[in-house]
C-alpha cells in the first residue's frame, strides 16, 4: 500500500511535469515530439528485457523476447526518425 | 546496493527523458533533445541488464538485434508523407510492448511469490487492456492511413463497443480477485483486442489527426500502467510523459478540426443543415486563370503567403514549391508559409514535408500568427486545401464546420487557389472561396500548378 502511494505521487507529479514541458513545444515540431516521446514510451524495454533474461519458465522467456523485439522497433525506430526529421529543419541562411 | 543504483541510474534516464522533451521546445536544441531522450533510454537499458533477476543473455540479445534492425530499416526508408503511418505503428509496438511485458509479469510472479498484491494486479490489467486496445487500433490507424482499409459503421457499433469494455472488466476484476486465473488475463487480452479493432474502423480518414494523437497518449499510458506492475519508477514517469503529451496533441487538432472528442471516438459526423449546393456556391462566378496572368500578379507582389494542404503531400509538390518561393524572392517578394494544424495527416506533418524541401522553420508561420497579417499581404497561393480556408466557418453558424479555426485567405487582395477540379473537402461542403470575386482558379495537381507558375514567371 505504501508503495502504491509513492507510485501514484511519482505518477501524477510527471503528469504535471509533462503539461508544464509538452505545451511550450512549437507546432512546427509536433511530428518530431510525436515520434521522439513515442520512442521514450518504449522504456517498456526495460521489464522486457528483465523478462526475457529471468529465465522462470518458457512461456515468460517467450513473451519476454518477443516484447524486447517490439520495443526495441519503437525505441529504435522512434530515435532514428525523429533524428533524420529534426535533421531537415535548418535556419534562414 | 545493487537495487539502489539501478533505481538510481533509471533516475537518471527519467531525467534525460525530461530534458530531452524540453529540447524540443526550439528547433535549435531538438537534435540535442532527441540525443539525450536516446542516451536516457541506453542507460535504462543497461540498468535492467544488471538486474538481479537477469541470469541469461541470448534472448535479450536475440531480441535487440532483430528489433534494432527492423526499427532501423523502418526509420531509414519511411517517406516523409508516410510519417503518420510510421509512428501508429510504433504507438501500436510500444502498446503490445506493455501487454507481454505485464503477462510475463504475472507469470512470473506467480511462480515466485505466495500472494499477490492488489496493486500488482490491477496494473496487470490495466496495461493488457490499454496495451492491446493500442495494438489494434494502430494496426487499423495504419491500414487507413496506408489507403489498405476503409471507414466500416456498423449499426449498434456503440452497444457492442460498450458490452466489449464491460466483459473486457469481468476479466480484470476475476484477474483481481483470483491473481492464479492467468486465462482470465489473455481473456482481457483477446476481448480488448477486439475492443481496439472496432474502435478505430468507424473512425473517418479525415480524424485520423486526432486518433493518432489519442493512441500515442495510449501507448504512454500503457507504459505507465507497466511501470505499477513492475514497481519501476522510470517506467512511471516516462509513460505519463508521454500519456500527458499525447492528450495535448490530441486537445489542440480536436479544436483545430472543431470537433468534440466523443464524436470523433464514436464516429459521429454532425449532419449539415441546409448545405447549400455546389451549382448555387459556383455557377458563373468561378474565374480560372492561365499560369502567365498569374505570374504577372505574382511579378506586381510584395508579399506572398502559401498555404499548403495535404493536396500538396499527395503530389509530392514541395520541391516545386520551394523553386517558386526560391523565384519570388529573387524577386524581392517577402514569402511565407501560413500552416494551419491539421494541414497535414498528423500534427506538424505539413511542417516536416516543407522542411524536408529545405524551406527554413522560420518561414513556416502558425494559423494565430499568420491571420492578422493576411490584409496586408498581396497574393494568397493555396495548395492543395480546402476546408481549411473555407470562410463558411466564420460567417455561417449551420454550417457543418462553423466556428472551426481556420486561415482568413479571403482578406487578402488576391488569392490564388491551385486545384485539380471543384470537389469538396473532408467537410463535403462547397468553398464560397473559389467563387470569390479576389480569387483566381489554376485548375491543376499541385506540383504541376507550382511548376507552371515557376516557368511563367521565369519567362515574364
Amino acid at each position: 500500500m505504501e508503495l502504491l502511494v509513492v507510485s501514484l505521487t511519482v505518477f501524477v507529479l510527471a503528469i504535471f511535469v509533462g503539461f508544464e514541458i509538452i505545451t511550450k513545444v512549437p507546432p512546427t515540431l509536433h511530428t518530431p515530439l510525436m515520434s521522439g516521446s513515442n520512442a521514450i514510451s518504449g522504456i517498456t524495454l526495460v521489464g522486457a528485457v528483465i523478462s526475457a533474461g529471468a529465465q522462470i519458465s518458457l512461456l515468460t522467456t517467450i513473451l519476454g523476447f518477443l516484447a524486447v523485439v517490439f520495443a526495441t522497433i519503437n525505441v529504435v525506430g522512434g530515435f532514428v526518425v525523429t533524428e533524420r526529421m529534426l535533421a531537415m529543419f535548418r535556419r534562414k541562411d | 546496493m545493487r537495487e539502489n543504483l539501478i533505481n538510481l541510474a533509471y533516475l537518471v534516464a527519467a531525467v534525460l527523458f525530461i530534458l530531452g522533451i524540453k529540447g524540443m521546445t526550439h528547433p535549435r536544441t531538438a537534435v540535442r533533445g532527441n540525443r539525450l531522450g536516446a542516451i536516457g533510454m541506453l542507460i535504462a537499458v543497461v540498468a535492467a541488464l544488471l538486474d538481479m533477476h537477469v541470469v541469461r543473455y541470448e534472448w535479450i540479445i536475440a531480441g535487440v538485434v532483430l528489433g534494432a534492425g527492423i526499427g532501423t530499416v523502418m526509420a531509414r526508408r519511411v517517406q516523409m508523407t508516410d510519417m503518420p503511418q510510421m509512428v501508429a505503428l510504433l504507438n501500436g509496438f510500444g502498446g503490445i510492448a506493455s501487454t507481454l511485458v505485464a503477462g510475463a509479469a504475472l507469470v512470473e510472479t506467480l511462480a515466485l511469490a505466495a500472494d499477490v498484491p492488489l496493486q500488482f494486479t490491477i496494473a496487470t490489467a490495466a496495461s493488457g487492456l490499454i496495451g492491446a486496445v493500442t495494438f489494434w487500433g494502430s494496426l487499423v490507424a495504419f491500414a487507413k492511413l496506408q489507403g489498405l482499409a476503409g471507414d466500416i459503421r456498423i449499426k449498434g457499433a456503440q452497444m457492442f463497443n460498450a458490452a466489449l469494455l464491460a466483459l473486457t472488466t469481468a476479466f480484470g476484476v476475476w484477474l483481481v480477485i483470483d491473481p492464479s486465473a492467468t486465462w482470465a488475463y489473455w481473456a482481457l487480452v483477446v476481448t480488448a483486442s477486439i475492443l481496439g479493432l472496432s474502435l478505430v474502423f468507424p473512425i473517418g480518414g479525415a480524424d485520423m489527426p486526432v486518433v493518432i494523437s489519442l493512441l500515442n497518449s495510449y501507448s504512454g499510458l500503457a507504459a505507465a500502467a507497466t511501470g505499477f506492475v513492475l514497481n519501476n519508477n522510470a517506467l512511471i514517469i516516462t509513460g505519463s510523459l508521454v500519456g500527458a503529451s499525447g492528450i495535448i496533441l490530441t486537445n489542440i487538432m480536436c479544436k483545430a478540426m472543431n470537433r468534440s472528442l466523443t464524436n470523433v471516438l464514436f464516429g459521429i459526423w454532425v449532419p449539415s443543415e441546409e448545405a447549400a449546393s455546389s451549382d448555387e456556391v459556383y455557377a458563373g462566378k468561378v474565374k480560372a486563370a492561365h499560369a502567365d496572368e498569374l505570374a504577372l500578379l505574382l511579378e506586381g507582389a510584395r508579399r506572398v503567403v502559401i498555404v499548403p494542404g495535404y493536396g500538396m503531400a499527395v503530389s509530392q509538390a514541395q520541391h516545386a514549391v520551394r523553386d517558386l518561393v526560391l523565384m519570388l524572392e529573387e524577386r524581392g517578394v517577402e514569402v511565407e508559409f501560413a500552416i494551419h494544424p491539421v494541414a497535414g495527416r498528423m500534427p506538424g506533418h505539413m511542417n516536416v514535408l516543407l522542411a524536408e524541401a529545405d524551406i527554413p522553420y522560420e518561414q513556416m508561420k502558425e494559423m494565430d500568427e499568420i491571420n492578422p497579417t493576411f490584409e496586408q499581404t498581396d497574393v494568397v497561393i493555396v495548395i492543395g486545401a480546402n476546408d481549411v480556408v473555407n470562410p463558411l466557418a466564420r460567417t455561417n453558424p449551420n454550417s457543418p464546420i462553423a466556428g472551426m479555426p481556420i486561415l482568413n485567405v479571403d482578406k487578402a487582395r488576391s488569392v490564388i487557389v491551385i486545384k485539380r477540379s471543384l470537389s469538396p473537402g473532408f467537410a463535403g461542403i462547397p468553398n464560397p472561396l473559389f467563387a470569390a470575386e479576389n480569387t483566381l482558379m489554376l485548375f491543376a495537381d499541385a506540383k504541376k500548378g507550382a511548376l507552371d507558375l515557376m516557368n511563367a514567371l521565369k519567362a515574364a
